[in-house]
């Protein structure tokens, strides 16, 4: 069989095609994909409510349950919020363990309307963290998570914000084990905690 | 101190009842109307209720009211590709036969501007207006900032 020029460009074009493919499941099987990915340590650094600087090494040997949200947020993040304070009450003794994170991604408006009061509504163990644009940027980068700011007239300032709202929970070491999409009942998360515990 | 603790029991006790009032007008029925108590009156505060239409053609929810907010509009939650987002939502479909939730996690009021805080145990009025059902108002009890929703015997949560 004698191919053709063009016949050669062909399958020269689906070899190449192969290899990019094959190189891209390679990739894509190490890359976060949301469930048990390979490990990799998210990190931050952002202000708590008082100012003063956090990061993930303040928290070593604890199990950290973090949630990126806003505190102007009337529906998503008080659902995903009283989960997590029903978690912390459920865990009892073995709460100390665990410390939730709520960091703002609309961290101007959140310092201005009260971070403490939102986050000690409901729960005294969440700990709210509102840095700069750049830091909350940078943690959420880490986190591999995504938010942006929608301009919404029917929204209170003009503007919303939409987010990634799963809880994301780090090992005692720092290690990314895995999330919790948006909806996970509590007792779920309960038990997936406990058998770590 | 001890008055406090009564009252704050009397409150619990009492709210599961107090939010499952049930309002029927014509066809379409209206429950489980709750909200969620707010810090200070800056954040907008949610509504929740369930809507049954019992008639033979469909219907829409196109506006909410109430004395406790100047601005409430509906909202809808929307998880898609793992990014939750929230647009408006100019009207809400409730289709002949169908019950359609106001829930955590879905549609939602949103009240801004509110006129006052929401504390547990409050209550205000809020009118719903349908295309064809026209105005219908019902009593939305404050639940606490972490109630997942009221305790009520029907299923409409």
């Amino acid at each position: 069989m004698r191919l053709t020029y063009l016949q050669k460009i062909l399958w020269a074009a689906a070899a190449l095609a192969s290899l990019a493919f094959g190189a891209w499941q390679f990739a894509g099987a190490r890359a976060p994909s949301g469930v048990d990915e390979a490990p990799f340590r998210p990190t931050f650094a952002l202000p708590d409510a008082e100012g003063q600087m956090r990061t993930p090494a303040d928290f070593a040997g604890k199990y950290l349950l973090v949630f990126f949200g806003f505190t102007n947020c009337p529906d998503v993040c008080p659902t995903t919020l009283a989960e997590v304070a029903q978690i912390m009450d459920d865990l009892g003794a073995q709460s100390v363990e665990v410390q939730p994170l709520f960091i703002s991604i609309d961290p101007e408006r959140d310092r201005a309307l009260g971070l403490a009061e939102f986050t000690a509504a409901f729960h005294p163990s969440i700990i709210g963290l509102a840095g700069e644009g750049a830091q909350t940027r940078a943690a959420a980068n880490s986190f591999h998570i995504f938010f942006e700011r929608e301009d919404d007239v029917t929204a209170p300032d003009g503007y919303s914000m939409s987010h990634s709202p799963a809880l994301y929970l780090i090992g005692p070491d720092g290690d990314w084990l895995r999330q919790f999409t948006y909806g996970t009942p509590a007792a779920e998360i309960l038990d997936d905690l406990q058998s770590r515990l | 101190m001890k008055i406090t603790v009564f009252t704050a029991l009397i409150l619990t006790l009492a709210s599961p009842t107090l939010a499952c009032e049930t309002v029927t007008s014509g066809e379409m029925t209206i429950e489980n109307a709750w909200s969620r108590a707010t810090i200070g009156a800056n954040r907008p505060a949610v509504f929740y209720v369930a809507i049954t239409n019992a008639g033979s053609s469909g219907d829409a929810l196109i506006g909410i009211a109430t004395p406790a907010a100047s601005m409430p509009m509906l909202h809808q939650t929307v998880v898609t590709e793992d990014i939750a987002s929230m647009p408006h939502a100019m009207s809400i479909p409730i289709a002949a036969g169908q019950s359609v939730q106001l829930a955590p996690g879905g549609y939602h009021g949103m009240l801004m501007g509110l006129t006052e805080a929401l504390k547990v145990g409050d209550n205000f009025p809020m009118t719903l207006t349908f295309q064809n059902a026209g105005d219908i108002t019902i009593n939305v009890e404050v639940l606490s900032i972490r109630a997942e929703g009221p305790d009520c015997e029907s299923d409409g949560q």
